[in-house]
């Protein structure tokens, strides 16, 4: 009913007040109200599944998606398996506001599963860690630590370990040139230009440890 | 592949749509099963007696593309005089070494080069560096010369080897091992082979159900075995599918964090074999060799440029000498081991969490219990992180957090929407992300932390004289940085990985101008052309729907642009298409050059009728139909002379822990499988040995599609976790029946390492099998949770032990033998000696010790 009461009322603030226009405004009505039933529009419009536009009322009409008022777009991939789906992130006010499937990718052509659509959670929930924490040895609890001083602590830790450890050379003096001390595990989620620099940083300390997700 | 990849099921239902029949092997009912036109259980851990049954048909019908099979495979290559197979010696192919549990690859050779072949010693150094996973850009090295027959009816020629190998692989006992009724079975061998040949091709999707497995590297040998003789590679809509699990786990690959490798699978120098700088170039380039290898100087000149810039110079071997160097093992595994030994000092976890997601939970934890140091990054907290206050080992005891000295860092990390690089997925292709916002909070990505650590190590050690520093004080590392957080730039570290001619500045356009006289750098020679013509080619993004199918202007796949490798095979020897309808690359002569749809993986102006030079190497030693461009004689190979540890054609093996005996052979399991035999790594007996019947269920994990590896990802997510709330075990309704299990009720599973508990899903999903005269039941676990998250449950890893694939030392963890119980488990102290009451039951008392050869005339005298 709600249509019609609409078309009734927006026509009573009209100028025109005779008595003529009233039934003229009431036949507008109905056929307004006809039309505005969903199934008809199915019927008769350009919607015939009844997905879209003719299931649309104009509470969803009067909505803007937040995809429409981005500020910008990022071009990316989906950081889940390794199929490669194309995403585009939607930004506003430098916020994620949306993750959808890219329709130009030829490999996805616009689809996510369940884990890619749920990216947009991964990036934007409160669940996050923001912060750096620390456990000191024999500790019961997290504390804070602020990340210059974390990244210190681990420069130091580091050289430590490498120092204690360190092998020149086997007993035939044969060049070894490296550390038994330290360990790296991951990679297959992190980029190519990352991997890169883990690996050459380690190798020019001597850490030959260095393992990822193919080895598993 | 419907549950895991989802959206790369999409090609196999618009395949379905057009015609094509998809056939699912899977020991689980799954939604890619309900989608399949026939799906068939099997056993898990006998897919070579599957896949041999396959070859067996195709050789013993004579349903090979014999034309494709003459000219691209080694099918018509003599075989060694001295070469004896598995069928001779009871599951041993010849040169097997009791002591190294390794062979002398000596007879494995072709004719005429016996003395080409690894020796047992070799071998060994091989298995403990996982040098196979060297081979994934190029074939093993092996002389081009070799004596043949086209005829393919010497009975030395690869072809009769491989008939006479697989002869015994009948359907009858496919049916015997695999519990596959014959004439499904036969059905399945019928729809491949008569899809393969001129004018249709047949392609083999697989995923980590074949790689973790002790003889994971066979299986993918012997699918590929089945692609070469149907003619099926290197051509549109055939070839060998590896569905890989992270979005850049084969970047990872191709530019490691692996311990055996450094970028573009050039291997980590070692300390016997590459002493000196021209051992070690050697090594790789095999002067003798024909194929793109022979260059392997000037790819490894232009990684060391990369590396130590100006420093690196002809007179210091370009920097050679401040590489550290491989003794053995340095794997994953053998490092958890090292850990709870206190070996090991300082641990970084990059987006990973083994305390979940790697075999042997409890060994991974007790592991990072005793370390000085450990650093994790990641987005969320994860088990890995607090495995001292919130893991399965506070409740027993094992671990206390006031006696746990493990420092502890938690680096929160930039998502995937918080910085610009390229990842490559799982056709090679590298896709280029744009940078959406900055991460939050004290979060950084990899690049930043790598970066400044690297800065600050250097700034540390500012002038020490000591040879050690030498290398990092030279290394280059003068990124600029950038905005508030001095974030380096992803585009100039991709470009330092495309390489540049450092005469002139430019950015190199392919590999082929790599030098090796130190005037090139690059970071990763295959990666080389990223930067073509100074464009980042992986951030072209011309619609699909404005480009034929096979996309070219998509991102970038390594090597230059190539989508299907050995391409040069879509063609015939003359260079004709095979037919129109599988039309791809082929050859114009009025051009003059290769042409196609794809860029062709061959030399673009070499004709079909090329012939070699005598005396030809390298390059100039391809001939005109050498397809597979990349092996040493140009052949696919159907028979592997060298490069695998474990046999120059897949066998049956059990696997590690089996509650049958090899009805095949009396060699039960793999014998060059890599182990640790230590109390705190035990093995489920298998026969011969006695009490293999305390476990005497097989189980199998794998992915849900709602959930990602270890959770990390899913599990802190609540759209996801309403999804999929909660650990479960599936189990047929028989096995229901058996054990008396309920449905959405409680049991628990137990190995020689851990009892897990888990909710019961009583499932038709699962069939009992009649394996060998009995029937055997086979459960199925998800295995993404653990104790932090929205949702928190046990973990499946936590029952699987450490023994590796010799070839590439991956765990075995896609099967293993257990008990199931209804109910939960015993917990705090008591579930350790429940777990203990299992052991005993099995014999897993100290010094017990797991057979590796297991001759069936000694069958007798097992304990």
């Amino acid at each position: 009913m709600k249509p019609i009461i609409q078309v009734v009322c927006e026509a009573r603030a009209g100028p025109v007040r005779q008595a003529g226009s009233w039934v003229r405004v009431v036949i507008v009505g109905v056929k307004t109200w006809i039309e505005g039933w969903p199934v008809y529009r199915q019927l008769t419009g350009t919607d015939p599944l009844g997905r879209g536009a003719a299931s649309q009322s104009p509470r969803s009409k009067a909505l803007t998606a937040r995809t429409e008022t981005a500020d910008r777009v990022a071009k990316s991939v989906c950081p889940y398996c390794a199929v490669g789906c194309g995403q585009r992130i939607f930004v506003k006010d430098e916020k994620v506001v949306q993750i959808e499937g890219d329709p130009d990718s030829p490999i996805s052509r616009g689809r996510l599963c369940p884990k890619g659509s749920a990216s947009l959670s991964l990036v934007t929930s409160d669940r996050r860690q923001q912060k750096v924490l620390y456990r000191r040895p024999y500790g019961t609890d997290w504390e804070e630590l602020d990340l210059d001083t974390a990244m210190d602590m681990i420069t130091d830790r580091v050289l430590a370990a490498r120092d204690a450890t360190w092998q020149d050379a086997d007993d035939d003096g044969r060049p070894l040139n490296r550390t038994l001390g330290i360990s790296s595990l991951g990679g297959a989620t992190l980029d190519n230009e990352e991997n890169y620099l883990i690996k050459k940083l380690f190798t020019a300390i001597g850490a030959i440890q260095i393992e990822n997700q193919a080895r598993i | 592949m419907a549950e895991a990849h989802p959206v790369g099921f999409q090609w196999v239902v618009e395949a379905k749509n057009r015609g094509a029949k998809v056939i699912h092997v899977d020991p689980r009912f799954t939604r890619t099963s309900a989608l399949a036109h026939t799906y068939l259980p099997v056993r898990a851990g006998a897919d070579i007696a599957f896949l041999g049954g396959v070859i067996n048909y195709i050789l013993s019908n004579e349903k090979d593309f014999r034309e494709y099979v003459v000219a691209y495979t080694n099918a018509s290559m003599l075989v060694s005089e001295d070469f004896q197979d598995t069928e001779d010696l009871d599951g041993l192919f010849s040169g097997y070494d009791s002591e190294l549990n390794t062979y002398d690859q000596g007879s494995w050779q072709y004719a005429g080069q016996q003395d080409e072949g690894q020796e047992e010693g070799e071998s060994h150094a091989d298995r403990e560096t996982a040098s196979g996973l060297e081979q994934e850009s190029h074939g093993p090295p092996i002389p081009a010369d070799v004596p043949r027959d086209p005829t393919l009816q010497d009975p030395r020629c690869v072809y009769q080897v491989l008939k006479r190998h697989y002869a015994r692989y009948t359907p009858e006992v496919v049916e015997r091992l695999c519990g596959v009724p014959q004439e499904k079975f036969l059905e399945v061998c019928e729809a491949w082979t008569a899809n393969s040949g001129r004018e249709r091709t047949t392609a083999l999707v697989y995923s980590v159900g074949w790689t973790q497995h002790s003889v994971g590297v066979q299986y993918i040998r012997a699918g590929a075995i089945i692609q070469l003789l149907l003619g099926n590679m290197g051509r549109p809509g055939g070839g060998v599918m590896a569905l890989r699990g992270h979005a850049s786990i084969q970047g990872s690959t191709d530019i490691p964090t692996l311990f055996n490798l450094l970028p573009g699978y050039l291997p980590m120098p070692h300390f016997q074999q590459h002493q000196t700088f021209d051992q070690w170039i050697d090594a790789i380039r095999h002067p003798e060799q024909s194929g793109f290898w022979a260059n392997a100087k000037s790819y490894a000149v232009s990684l060391l440029k990369s590396y130590w810039g100006d420093a690196a110079t002809e007179e210091n071997d370009y920097g050679y000498g401040w590489m550290p160097r491989l003794t053995g093992d340095h794997g994953t595994y053998q490092q958890v081991l090292d850990m709870i030994d206190g070996k090991i000092k300082g641990y970084f976890l990059l987006g990973q969490n083994p305390a979940v997601g790697s075999a042997h939970g409890k060994a991974q934890r007790l592991g990072m219990a005793n370390l000085d140091w450990l650093v994790v990054r990641d987005l969320y907290m994860i088990e890995s992180a607090t495995f001292w206050k919130n893991g399965p080992e506070i409740a027993t005891g094992e671990i206390v957090p006031e006696e746990c000295k493990t420092e502890v860092f938690f680096m929160p990390a930039a998502s995937h929407a918080e910085k610009e690089g390229t990842f490559t997925q799982t056709q090679r292709m590298l896709q280029w992300r744009e940078k959406a916002v900055e991460p939050p909070g004290e979060a950084r990505s990899e690049l930043w932390f790598f970066y400044h650590l690297g800065r600050k190590i250097k700034e540390r050690l500012a002038g020490s004289t000591r040879p050690r520093d030498e290398g990092v004080l030279n290394l280059a590392w003068d990124y600029p940085v950038h905005g508030e957080l001095s974030e380096p730039s992803g585009e100039d570290v991709l470009k330092e990985i495309n390489g540049y001619d450092l005469t002139t500045g430019k950015l190199l356009s392919t590999f082929t101008e790599m030098k090796p006289d130190g005037s090139t750098s690059g970071g990763c020679w295959i990666y080389t052309g990223v930067y073509q013509d100074g464009v980042n080619q992986a951030a072209r993004r011309k619609p699909g729907s404005e480009q034929n199918y096979v996309a070219l202007e998509w991102g970038w796949v390594w090597p230059a642009n190539r989508r299907t490798l050995y391409n040069r095979a879509s063609a015939d020897p003359d260079g004709k298409p095979w037919s129109e309808r599988k039309k791809y690359v082929w050859w114009d002569a009025e051009k003059g050059e290769w042409v196609g749809d794809d860029v062709p993986d061959f030399e673009k102006t070499k004709p079909p009728s090329y012939r070699p030079p005598e005396g030809a190497s390298g390059v100039e030693a391809i001939s005109g139909d050498d397809a597979f461009i990349m092996q040493g004689d140009g052949k696919g190979w159907l028979y592997a002379p060298s490069g695998l540890i474990d046999g120059p054609m897949p066998t049956h093996y059990e696997p590690a822990e089996s509650v049958f005996r090899n009805p095949l052979y009396g060699q039960q399991a793999n014998p060059t499988r890599k182990v640790y035999e230590r109390s705190d790594n035990l093995t489920n007996p298998s026969p011969p040995e006695k009490h293999s019947e305390v476990f005497p269920y097989v189980f199998s994990t794998s992915r849900l599609t709602e959930h990602h590896t270890a959770g990390g990802m899913s599990r802190q997510l609540a759209y996801l976790s309403e999804l999929q709330p909660e650990m479960f075990v599936e189990v047929s309704p028989e096995l229901a029946a058996e054990r008396g299990l309920e449905h959405m009720g409680w049991a628990h599973m137990v190995t020689a390492r851990a009892a897990i508990e888990a909710r019961v899903m009583v499932t038709d999903r699962l069939t009992p099998l009649r394996i060998d005269g009995r029937v055997v039941h086979q459960l199925w676990m998800p295995y993404h949770w653990g104790s932090e998250g929205l949702v928190t449950g046990d973990s499946a890893n936590d029952l699987i032990g450490i023994t590796l694939d010799p070839n590439v030392l991956i765990q075995e963890s896609k099967v293993g033998t257990c008990d199931i119980q209804p109910g939960r488990r015993p917990t705090g102290p008591e579930l350790l000696t429940y777990v203990q009451g299992y052991r005993d039951r099995a014999g897993l008392t100290p010094g017990h010790h797991t057979p590796i050869e297991t001759p069936r005339d000694a069958d007798d005298g097992q304990q």
